[in-house]
């Protein structure tokens, strides 16, 4: 009980998540600024960011529902922190597993999403109603391929539970170089769920200000940027164990350092992939989704269905 | 343009989208465009007005000061007016000086619009890259002119400041820089797929709506309007030196876009040939404090387009009408025009394609009765009036405090 307390609260709960999305947050953004050869941030910003933003007065808009608006962005951290309990990390287990966890990962690492929506359309602006229709309509694009590309390597382990993917492919070693093409399509869908360029539509500055988190001030708009960051740690950890899933059977120690590394590797081609393309309109986002995207998932998962039948019986 | 039933969102006058003050009301469908009003008046500053209760001199600075990034193309316009009214022969070698950073402004302005353009479609990289490039042309304009804006190099008759040969040596060796990385932007924007997606196909002006619209500038060019007062009446040493029109069939704002990026190839081609053939002589002529009478419109080519300036002079040393027209208001209208069933996304970039300035177009303030399309003129003692009882609506009184300042003579 205590144990399993001090892993929700603080080790590699809580505590330790939102230290490490904060790390994240920096590394980002310093590889992103020196990719534009800007200096970047120094270490503490993401913290004095967020201290800053919880002492800021807490604005909420006259004409908006004010319960609807307040709850958005706890809804939203509380979601991406619960789906973290269920990935395994350093060793094949996790704090909770049962069969069929994947999907509720997923589930729940769509729900901020939902809550951005919430919370956009009942603060009532016309930039926010906007952002918040379009982050809908692009939950509909990216989230069917990331399903795909995520579920292609559960298929090959013929399981719907993280842990007992995480011990196929720890008895199945160099197995999961199969799922590479998912990884490419998983990497580029969370994008679009992060909401970062060249997916960054709903937060288009030039067009929706902040789109759905414009009248969003202090404490929550804190807490839904703590969500950014803590989406983008959970969601790398997810494509870490579903598509590297090694090291997991060694020392805890070994096995945390190769944990870290697999997710700052994965944070650093976010980083790099935004940096090099341009924000794409709504329409061509959803082409591209739907006609390069999910074709090359079905391919995976083709190729992952022959695999399992010629070799996985 | 919509009716009031529309979904309407305000782009402006406050927006990230805009760099200054600027309003267009966008009726939308879904993310649809159906319409846009287009509001200017946010900046007035009452320029020209100004212009007459000042000497020529001093009407140098101020004309300088109508926009930030052309700065010497307004000064120089005016003072082309000007001379041409008082029959001043300008040496030779103030003319090349003028062309000489007229250009350099040409390619400090084109490489600031790349990047602001990178910034609208979301592509943050290439603006950080193209204004850490500029600021190498920003250096030289400093180590010329001695500022990097706003250069104050234009007297009457000639120009205030001549170019060493070290200088031109450093001229010549920023210029080769700057060709180097030009060259890498034409790379990345003939190759870099997203850009591609996001600028072609957007804001179609075509070749009839330019010449309908009287666009200008690389707006019209990108049309194949072969439009460009340099060649077509050419002032300064213009004349005398060889280079292209740079015009692109395509329509669209990836057209004006390549426009721009190879007319900076053109701007050094420019320069360099300026540079060699930059004749010997005096940098100016001394010129009367008193202009004749008379008139003249002087027409210029600013990185934005043509500007156009008329100057009356009435004997004395002030003028009596100056009247300036900046290339954006000749572009403005298309920009309604291209933004015709796009989407909301496509806004920001099909505006800033124009490479707008608001502020040098801003020119009047039209006060309109909501809901209708009369316009009303409104005199100082009305407006005054007017606008203490409207702060009275709101509970604010400013009757006492006007009555202590019109005692001390300090309102209208």
């Amino acid at each position: 009980m205590l144990g399993e307390l001090f892993y929700i609260f603080i080790f590699p709960g809580f505590v330790f998540l939102i230290n490490f999305a904060w790390i994240a947050e920096f590394i980002d953004r310093k590889i992103y600024a020196r990719l534009q050869n800007r200096v970047g941030p120094p270490w503490f910003q993401p913290v004095a960011d967020f201290i800053k933003l919880l002492s800021k007065e807490d604005i909420v808009p006259a004409a908006s529902n004010p319960k609807m608006f307040k709850i958005a962005p706890l809804f939203a951290l509380a979601s991406a922190i619960t789906a973290f309990f269920y990935i395994p990390l350093w060793k094949a287990d996790a704090l909770f597993s049962f069969n069929g966890d994947v999907i509720v990962v997923l589930y729940l690492l769509t729900l901020p999403t939902l809550a951005f929506f919430i919370g956009g359309w009942y603060s009532t602006s016309l930039y926010s109603r906007i952002g918040s229709v379009r982050s809908l309509m692009q939950l509909f694009a990216y989230e069917v391929p990331l399903f795909m590309g995520i579920l292609s390597s559960a298929l090959l382990a013929d399981t719907w539970s993280l842990r007992e993917i995480a011990v196929f492919y720890t008895s199945h070693p160099y197995v999961w170089m199969f799922n590479l093409l998912g990884f490419a399509i998983a990497l580029v869908s969370l994008l679009g769920k992060l909401e970062k360029v060249p997916f960054d539509i709903p937060e288009a500055e030039t067009e929706v200000v902040a789109g759905g988190f414009t009248e969003y001030s202090g404490r929550m708009l804190a807490f839904l940027r703590m969500t950014l960051d803590v989406e983008m740690i959970v969601g790398s950890a997810l494509l870490a164990l579903v598509f590297f899933p090694f090291g997991l059977n060694l020392h805890p120690v070994i096995g945390f350092l190769i944990f870290i590394i697999k997710i700052l590797f994965i944070i650093s081609l976010i980083s790099l992939l935004r940096t090099v393309v341009a924000r794409l309109r709504m329409d061509q986002m959803i082409n591209f989704c739907w006609k390069y995207l999910v074709p090359l998932a079905l391919l995976q998962l083709l190729f992952n269905l022959t695999m399992k039948g010629m070799f996985f019986r | 343009m919509h009716n009031s039933k529309d979904f309407k969102i305000p782009i402006g006058p406050q927006h990230p989208a805009l760099k200054e003050p600027e309003g267009f009301s966008v009726a939308l469908k879904g993310e649809k465009i159906l319409g846009v009003d287009i509001r200017l008046g946010y900046n007035h500053r009452g320029i020209e007005k100004a212009a007459e209760e000042r000497t020529y001199i001093q009407d140098i600075y101020l004309i300088e000061r109508v926009c930030g990034i052309c700065s010497h193309s307004h000064s120089t316009c005016f003072i082309q007016a000007v001379e041409e009214i008082a029959g001043l022969a300008v040496p030779r070698r103030a003319l090349y000086i003028r062309t000489i950073i007229g250009e350099l402004e040409r390619i400090h302005s084109h490489l600031l619009w790349l990047g602001v353009a990178g910034h609208e479609i979301g592509f943050d990289t290439l603006l950080m890259y193209s204004w850490r490039d500029r600021e190498v042309v920003m250096d030289i304009l400093a180590s010329i002119t001695g500022n990097r804006v706003n250069y104050g190099m234009n007297t009457i008759g000639g120009v205030r400041r001549d170019i060493s040969p070290e200088q031109s040596q450093e001229i010549l060796i920023a210029l080769d820089i700057l060709e180097e990385r030009t060259k890498y932007y034409i790379e990345v924007a003939t190759q870099e797929s997203t850009i591609i997606k996001r600028l072609s196909g957007v804001g179609i002006l075509s070749r009839e709506d330019v010449l309908r619209l009287d666009a200008v500038g690389p707006t019209a060019r990108a049309s194949g309007v072969k439009r460009d007062v340099r060649a077509d009446d050419p002032y300064a040493a213009y004349g005398e030196l060889e280079f292209k029109v740079i015009t692109d069939e395509r329509c669209d704002v990836y057209g004006r876009t390549v426009v721009r990026v190879k007319e900076l190839m053109e701007s050094y081609k420019i320069i360099r040939q300026a540079l060699k053939n930059l004749p010997d002589g005096p940098i100016a002529i001394k010129a009367p404090r008193k202009i004749p009478a008379g008139e003249a419109l002087s027409r210029y080519e600013a990185p934005r387009g043509e500007d156009v300036h008329y100057v009356r002079a009435n004997g004395t040393e002030k003028p009596d009408r100056v009247k300036v027209r900046a290339p954006t208001l000749a572009n403005i209208q298309a920009v309604k025009h291209m933004l015709r069933d796009r989407y909301l996304a496509d806004m920001p970039i099909v505006i800033a394609a124009i490479d707008p300035c608001f502020s040098c177009t801003d020119r009047l303030i039209a006060l309109k009765e909501q809901e209708s399309a009369t316009g009303k003129i409104i005199s100082w003692p009305a407006l005054h009036a007017y606008s203490l009882e409207w702060y009275k609506k709101q509970g604010i009184d400013f009757t006492a405090l006007n009555k202590k300042l019109s005692a001390k003579g300090l309102t209208g």
